[in-house]
Formats: structure tokens, sequence, C-alpha cells
């Protein structure tokens, strides 16, 4: 358990308002671990902070893993004990299963996906030749509705969750790498709008946590700067895995808000800007988190 | 005029119950963002401010502030000012201000104003994820007589 032993304040206002900005400034995420994937793959946690960002967390942007405690870290250290390998295992048979009325499978005609899919989860979300943003989920239901014949998969249901962590996982190691300008630019403002835009009735906005109180503890959860280069995760709190659009979700009902619905346009800009500011951090997908 | 007279009954009716307690929108602002008047008739009880302070589903204060005075509760946030002490530093009626909507005096503070129904953007329903269906769905965090509780206990906080 933390607690804050910060100095007693002083009487001042100006004394109080100073030590909080002080102690608001000492983010801790763990500095004696790595993140060594079975054995072998060794992935940064931390990267320098993009330019676009100003400064705004400091020189270095951090993964959400150095802020989980040293049980559930050590769970992504090794593909066996991390639960979401059971999903990634489905989407790669879903990848093969033929399905829909055309009786394709992904793989005839993406065939390998190690080869084929390498690299698109550093990428998204874009934005499609037609103009529109497009998260992974997209991609992958634009596949199933207009070339497979099948139905489309629900934004957040168990199999679309399996074939993005199955996608992804082709990513690993490989550095968030999203396009923010052209094109983009337009999605990429609305999405950082959003992220400090003070939602509910606690009047909370994404920066308020993740930005000026990373490192820090409400109550017993300790604040990550929200980084999004692990999903689709699994959360030992659900048993389950978590979507991108899910935990934002989460976050915006925790300011007593109404969330907008996972995949909705909202969603898919903020999940641009959230992106943009893990820029250079690599791919961890699929992560644990509790 | 009879519907008159009737409606005039009615409102006055209403005024009379609502005497012991200012609604959130009715509260007494000064300048400085201190409220000098009691929300309610019935004097707080700090006894019962610690134990709102302290629970989750009430004013959770402890999720941001660390409390000394308070070693049984576990977990105690470090997000905001440590509170031992805040009696030396604040008058009763800021203390009641800070509660009620703590960005009066700090404009753009974390702290979420625990007797304050709007305006917000996006409220939901506490913690449903569900908009209101009328505004009076939006309820204040606190009740008029659990933000006096709280700013009696605040007051015991003194070094
Ligand atoms: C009241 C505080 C609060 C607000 C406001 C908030 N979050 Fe969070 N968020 C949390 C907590 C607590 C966690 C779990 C611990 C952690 O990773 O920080 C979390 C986790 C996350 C994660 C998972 C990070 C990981 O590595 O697992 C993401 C992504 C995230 N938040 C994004 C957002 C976005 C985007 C917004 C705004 C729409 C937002 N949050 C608003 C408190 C908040
Ligand atoms: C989400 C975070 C949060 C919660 C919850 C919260 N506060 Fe605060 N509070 C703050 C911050 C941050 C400040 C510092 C002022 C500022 O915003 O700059 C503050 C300041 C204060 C101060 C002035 C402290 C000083 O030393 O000058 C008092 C008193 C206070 N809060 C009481 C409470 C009480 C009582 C509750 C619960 C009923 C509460 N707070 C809940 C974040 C919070």
């Amino acid at each position: 358990m933390k607690l804050p032993r910060s100095s007693k304040m002083a009487t001042s206002l100006a004394a109080a308002t100073f030590a909080f900005i002080a102690s608001s400034a000492s983010a801790e995420p763990v500095k004696d671990d790595q993140l060594i994937v079975n054995g072998e793959e060794e992935i940064a946690t931390e990267a320098p902070a993009p330019p676009h960002l100003d400064g705004a967390v400091g020189d270095t942007i951090y993964s959400g893993w150095l802020f989980r405690d040293t049980e559930t870290r050590a769970m992504q250290k090794d593909d066996f004990d991390n639960p979401m390998f059971l999903f990634v295992d489905a989407g790669i048979e879903a990848w093969n299963t033929r399905e829909g009325t055309a009786e394709k499978s992904c793989a005839d005609c993406h065939n390998e996906i190690e080869d084929s899919m390498k690299g698109l989860r550093a990428e998204l979300p874009k934005v499609t030749p037609e103009g529109e943003l497009w998260s992974l989920e997209n991609y992958v239901n634009d596949c199933r509705t207009n070339r497979m014949g099948a139905e489309p998969w629900g934004w957040n249901s168990q199999e679309m969750k399996n074939m993005t962590a199955a996608i992804g996982v082709q990513s690993r190691g490989m550095p968030v790498a999203v396009e923010i300008d052209g094109d983009a630019a337009p999605f990429w403002e609305k999405g950082k709008d959003m992220y400090y835009t003070r939602y509910g009735q606690l009047e909370m906005s994404c920066a308020n946590c993740h930005e000026d109180n990373f490192g820090n503890y409400i109550r017993s959860d300790h604040l990550s700067q929200g980084q999004i280069n692990g999903f689709p995760l699994y959360r030992l709190k659900d048993q389950g895995a978590v979507s991108t659009h899910q935990r934002f979700v989460g976050c915006v009902r925790d300011t007593r808000g109404v969330p907008f619905e996972a995949g909705s346009q909202e969603f898919r800009e903020l999940e641009l800007y959230v992106a943009s500011r893990g820029l250079g951090l690599l791919v961890e997908t699929p992560a644990v988190r509790h | 005029m009879q519907r008159i007279f009737l409606l005039t009954f009615v409102v006055a009716g209403i005024g009379a119950a609502a005497m012991a307690e200012i609604a959130p929108d009715q509260v007494l602002w000064a300048e400085d963002g201190s409220i000098q008047e009691s929300l309610t008739d019935t004097p707080g009880n700090p006894d019962e401010g610690e134990v709102i302070m302290a629970t989750n589903a009430l004013g959770n204060c402890v999720a941001c502030h660390a409390v000394e005075a308070m070693p049984d509760v576990p977990f105690q946030g470090n997000i905001a000012p440590q509170l031992d002490g805040v009696a030396d530093r604040w008058t009763e009626a800021e203390l009641r201000g800070i509660v009620v909507d703590a960005k009066r005096i700090f404009p753009e503070s974390f702290m979420p104003g625990m007797y304050k129904v709007g305006p917000f953007i996006r409220p939901g329903v506490a913690y449903t994820a569900k908009p209101p269906e009328m505004p009076e769905d939006i309820k204040p965090i606190l009740s008029a007589q659990q933000v006096e509780d709280v700013v009696a206990y605040l007051m015991t906080l003194s070094e």
C-alpha cells in the first residue's frame, strides 16, 4: 500500500498548491523491471514523448504495463501465462475458417496472418481512400460483410476481440506509427478536443487523470498514461478481453457521464488521438492488466 | 382566478417544505467562492462527516486526499492536498464553498462539485452511463445535510 507522506502542508494556500503540483509531477512507473516476452523478445516500455505533446507529460511516455503490480506484469511476460492467448488462438482459427455466402476465409484472401497483418495494428486507426476514419474493427467487418457475405461482428463481441488480438499480436514490438497529418488531421483535432473535455457530473477529462496525474493514486488505482498500445488486453477484474473503446466507455462512465458508443465516430477519433499520444511506444497487444 | 389561487398555494407549500434546506441552485455564493449560510437548519455532525468522506459511494474524498487523522482508512489517494490542518487554512464558509463546488475557489480544479447539479457535459445518472430522463434525475453527489456534516468534520482538522 502506498500512503503519501508528502510533507505536512504549510499554512498558506500558495504552499499547499505548490506541494500539490510537486507531488503530481512525480510519476512513478516501475523502474526495475523489463518486459521480455517468452524470455527472448525484449519490448521497450517507454519512449521519448512525441513532439505534438509539447511536454505535457514530460519527456517520456510510458506503457501502462509499468504501472501494474508484479504479478500482472509477469503474466504479460509469458504467452503461456497470458490469458489473451486463448483468444488469439480462437482468432487464428476464425482466420482460417470459411464463412458467409462467399464461403471464404480471411486466409483465402490474405494468406498467412503472420505476413499479411504484420504492422497493421501499429498504423490504426487511419483514413480510408474514401475519407473515413477506420479502426481495426471496421476493416474486419468490411471484409466480413463485403467480401465474405457474412454477418458483421459486434464491436465488443468475443469474436471481434479474438480477431483483433490475433491481428494485433502480429505487430507486437513494432512502434506505434499512426498518421496524424493530412487527411487524418481533422479527426485528430476532434479527438484531441475530446481528450481535454470534462465529461459527466464529476467534470473530468482524460487529461485530468492520465496527463496531470499519471503515477498518482486515486484510492488504490495507480493511474497510468492511459496508453492503448496493448489493446485488446486481458483485464483480470473482468476476467476477459477488453477493447480500446470498451475502456473508453468505462472511463467516461466513471466520470458519471454518458459515454459515446463503442465504434462511434467520436470514439474512433479519440482512439486516433490517444494512439498518437503513444507514438513511438511499441505495440504490446495482447497486454494484461488488473 | 381560482386556478391562480390554487397554484400560489401549492408553490407556497413547497416553499415551506424546502425551508429547511437550500437547493443546489439556490446557494448564496459570496464573491470569493465561500458560502456563509448553512445549507440546512441542523448543525453538521462531524462523526457522520468522517464516514461520508471515507465512503466510496458517498463523498469518497479519500480517493484523492489523504487524511492522517483517519489512520484506519486504507488506500488514501495522493491526487490532492492532504487535508490535515485545513481548518487552519480556511474558514467554515470557505470550506463549505470548496465542498459544494470547488471550482468557485480553484477555477480549473480536478475536485468534483459535491452539491452541484449542472451544467455538465453529457451527465449520466450516477454511474449507470444513462442520460437523465429529466433534469431532476441528476442528483447532487451529497445531500445538503451531508455537506454540512463534512464541513463540520473538516472544521475539526486543525493542528
Ligand atoms: C477519474 C479518472 C479517470 C478519467 C477521467 C479517465 N480515466 Fe482512463 N483510467 C482510469 C483508471 C483508474 C484506469 C486504470 C489504471 C490505469 O491504467 O491508469 C484507467 C485506464 C485507462 C486505459 C487503460 C490503460 C492500460 O494500459 O491498460 C486507457 C486506454 C484509458 N484509461 C483511457 C482514458 C481516456 C481516453 C479517457 C477519457 C475519455 C479516460 N481514460 C478518462 C481513470 C480515469
Ligand atoms: C477527484 C479528486 C478530488 C476529490 C474526490 C475531492 N477533492 Fe478536494 N481537492 C482536490 C484538489 C485537486 C484540490 C486542490 C485545489 C485545486 O484544485 O487546485 C482539492 C482541495 C480541497 C480542499 C482545500 C485543501 C487545502 O489544503 O487547501 C479541501 C478542504 C477539500 N479539497 C475537501 C474535499 C472533500 C471534503 C472532499 C469530499 C467530499 C473532496 N475534497 C474530494 C481534489 C479532490
